[in-house]
């Protein structure tokens, strides 16, 4: 997956936020990752001016930070929608009919694959096993994990949360 | 376990899956009946009993009545429940699925197996430590420590015959000694709790349904070698494990199982949970440890193992989860016991995640040198409804698909190695004649080109490759010679990759070509799926003679492809349709046809 970052407007308080949780890992050692966990989860997602603050902070390179958020899949280099929809295609899931499971979420959202929705509601992402593979297909939306699904149910799930 | 009490018992189970499925709704229900009603009952939560396929499944021990599981548990039902049994005294028998005395059809999933990493799953309350001490739990870590030196307990693990579950099956007990033999204070011992395989999910049982065990067979280990430090390194997607093992970790440490001084004997450790972030290659051990040391993973070359130079360049040991849990039942239970089950080389039991095409899909634990018959068919129930057993999938993104002509093949170690797939970590993924091999074995490799670290030329631009092609076979656009360049391509990057990633990632291409070449053929030379899957390849259309002209599949189809008034013969547009399958599965008639 090919992530590139973007310098928004408006993410100035984003370093106040590092400037906090770089506070509580002062001095452990290997706390880059849970570092960028902590801001993501405050945040949603790693800003430019969030790297560079956190790079700073840990006296490493922006170059380092950067390397590492981009090498796992977890951080999110841009904005994300008000809800998280993961779409698991895993084995199990995948043998179980998971991509029409995407095609009904997608469709119902009205976007082309994974990404935002244009109202900044969901935010689809496809995922690798949330570990519930003998319920597949399995989504995800925020906290909340659904199995057995049927394209449809997918859709009506998604839906709910909308309103 | 019967009720010996005089209160009611009522567990449920809560671990990830019984959530998805709705227990946690059930569980409530059950809180809001019993204060409604006054009844005086022991509302319990417990881990992964197993039976995924039965969620949610709720336990109901009424004194002087025999036990009761009910499974697919809503929370409509639980009123009944609380009514006709455990006031009534009546169980609700069309909804109970277990019952001691009782021989009901899910009897065949638990009579074939032998819990002994999960002897606790599905019976304590993970999060309760009492609970654990009660079955016994941290007598072994004072056993060792109190009475056993750090040798005798690498030979009680070494004649117990323990190899690694996390899919190499490396002896632990030779791995702990060349850790306990090098010098310097300063050690390590590391929980790999990646489970990467996407498809199985036994670590993820154990974390959620017993943390202690994990714990306190890290504890052990780090007893025998030395180690002051542990970590467990936790996939991202594990929040719920997360949360149970950092709640065990502080109360083993108030009880003084962790700490400093444990047992009064000057053996210290301390521990921390480390979450991953979402890459599969952080399964390898030098990439977890790199992981840890907050770098990206990318594995280093090997030797130095950890055991010489890992975490921080200090002696360092890495078990799979379920290494782990099997070590305080050796030590209780003695190396003879333990050695008792399996076959000559692969001792002991070993847990595996069942799903896919499979009637009871969950998590069982047998006898190492089983047959895959016999968990798939006699443990599993075989493949659902009218459709075919056609291959099982063992070890993931590292392993292979075996064909039915396999399906006696035991499953230990040296079994599975000879055809080509691998024990890997447990997971099992049964596909029936509606999964095509080409599609799975693509499906693999862009997992393992996504995940691929990059590192190696191979590894990286050679699953490139081999994707494209195989991309090429699924859309019908596949070429004479096709198969050929799969197979050179597959074996340059089993050799010259340097990480167990690459060296493996050609497994389920191989092995779908060895078993499923005229899966291959069929793609290539007559452009057709036999299986019905790769969508490039279908046509549907409409049978005239069936089709009754209900508009039900005009109604589903979510790109307006059909047309056609009400009671008369519908039409596809094969210009729109997506070829989703949604009109096949709604027309009752067996109208739509494929091609
Ligand atoms: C690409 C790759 C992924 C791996 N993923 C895991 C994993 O998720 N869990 C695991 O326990 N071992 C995994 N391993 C194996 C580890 O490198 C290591 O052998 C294992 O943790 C040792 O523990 P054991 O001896 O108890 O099996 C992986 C290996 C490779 C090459
Ligand atoms: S494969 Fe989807 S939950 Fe595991």
């Amino acid at each position: 997956m090919e992530r590139v970052a973007v310098r928004d407007e408006g993410t100035d308080d984003h370093v106040e936020v590092v400037d906090e949780v770089a506070r509580e890992y002062a001095g452990r050692r290997g706390a880059l990752i849970p570092l960028l966990q902590k801001v993501q989860s405050r945040i949603g997602y790693l800003s430019i001016d969030a790297m560079e603050r956190i790079a700073e902070r840990a006296g490493v390179p922006a170059a380092q930070v950067f390397g590492v958020a981009t090498f796992y899949s977890q951080f999110r280099l841009a904005p994300v929608g008000r809800h998280i929809v993961k779409v698991c295609h895993g084995t199990a899931c995948h043998v179980q009919g998971a991509l029409a499971i995407t095609e009904a979420i997608t469709n119902e959202l009205g976007v082309e694959g994974e990404g935002t929705t244009a109202d900044g509601e969901f935010t689809i992402e496809s995922v690798a096993c949330l570990g519930c593979c003998s319920l597949a297909p399995v989504i995800m939306v925020d906290e909340d994990t659904f199995g057995r699904l049927t394209p449809d149910e997918a859709r009506k799930i998604v839906k709910n949360y909308g309103d | 376990m019967g009720n010996p009490g005089t209160r009611v018992q009522v567990t449920v189970g809560l671990s990830s899956c019984g959530i998805a499925a709705g227990a946690a709704a059930v569980m409530r229900a059950f809180e809001r009946e019993f204060a409604e009603r006054g009844v005086d009952a022991r509302l319990k939560r417990t881990g992964c009993i197993g039976m995924c396929y039965r969620e949610p499944i709720v336990d109901v021990e009424v004194p002087g009545l025999p036990r009761q599981t009910y499974g697919g548990v809503t929370a409509d039902q639980v009123g009944r429940i609380v009514e006709e049994h455990i006031e009534g005294g009546k169980p609700v028998d069309e909804w109970v699925v277990r019952a001691e005395g009782r021989e009901l059809p899910d009897e065949a999933y638990y009579s074939s197996q032998v819990r002994l990493v999960l002897r606790n799953a599905g019976v304590i309350d993970p999060e309760s430590i009492d609970e654990y001490i009660e079955t016994g739990g941290y007598k072994a870590l004072e056993r060792a420590t109190t009475e056993m030196t750090p040798e005798a307990v690498i030979q009680e693990i070494k004649d117990a015959g323990l190899r690694g579950r996390g899919g190499a099956g490396f002896p632990s007990g030779v791995k702990w000694e060349l850790a306990r033999r090098q010098p310097g204070n300063e050690k390590y011992v590391i929980v790999n709790a990646d489970e990467g395989d996407p498809g199985a999910f036994m670590d993820r049982s154990i974390l959620e349904g017993d943390p202690h065990a994990v714990l306190e067979g890290l504890a052990i280990a780090a007893y025998a070698i030395g180690a002051t430090e542990g970590y467990f390194y936790v996939r991202a997607e594990y929040p719920l494990a997360v949360k149970r093992l950092e709640l065990a970790i502080a109360d083993a440490h108030e009880r003084g199982f962790l700490g400093d001084d444990l047992f009064g004997t000057g053996t210290s450790l301390h521990v921390q949970v480390k979450e991953g972030a979402g890459a599969f290659v952080c399964g390898e051990e030098t990439a977890l440890i790199a992981s840890i040391e907050g770098e990206r993973g990318m594995p280093r070359l090997r030797p130095p193992y950890p055991a010489a130079k890992g975490l921080w360049g200090k002696p360092t040991n890495i078990n799979n989860v379920e290494t782990y849990a099997n070590v305080p039942w050796i030590i209780m239970n003695g190396a003879a016991a333990y050695a008792a089950y399996g076959t000559d080389t692969s001792k002991g039991t070993k847990v595996y995640a069942l799903a896919g095409k499979i009637t009871r899909g969950g998590l069982v634990e047998v006898p190492m040198g089983m047959t895959i018959r016999e968990v798939v068919n006699d443990v599993g129930g075989g493949v659902p409804g009218e459709h075919e057993f056609k291959a099982v999938q063992l070890g993931g993104p590292s392993g292979g698909c075996l064909p039915a002509e396999l399906i006696d093949t035991p499953v230990d170690y040296e079994s599975l190695t000879k055809t080509g797939a691998i024990m890997g970590s447990g997971g099992m993924v049964v596909m029936d004649d509606t999964t095509c091999m080409v599609d799975i074995a693509r499906f693999f490799l862009k997992f393992t080109q996504d995940e691929s670290c990059g590192k190696c030329t191979f590894c990286r631009i050679g699953t490139k490759r081999m994707l494209e092609i195989l991309e090429r076979i699924c859309a019908g656009e596949g070429r004479e010679g096709d198969v050929e360049r799969l197979e050179e391509l597959g074996k340059s990057i089993v050799t010259s990759s340097l990480c167990g990633l690459g060296q493996s990632a050609p497994n389920p291409v191989l092995t779908t070509i060895l078993y499923f070449r005229d899966e291959y053929d069929a793609h290539i030379k007559e452009k057709r799926c036999p299986a019905h899957a790769c969508r490039p390849l279908l046509t549907y259309g409409i049978d005239p003679e069936n089709c009754t002209g209900c508009a039900l599949c005009v109604k589903v189809c979510p790109v307006g492809a059909i047309s056609g008034d009400r009671k008369e013969v519908h039409v596809i547009d094969q210009d729109v349709c997506t070829k989703c399958d949604a009109c096949r599965q709604v027309c009752r008639f067996d109208a739509v046809t494929v091609r």
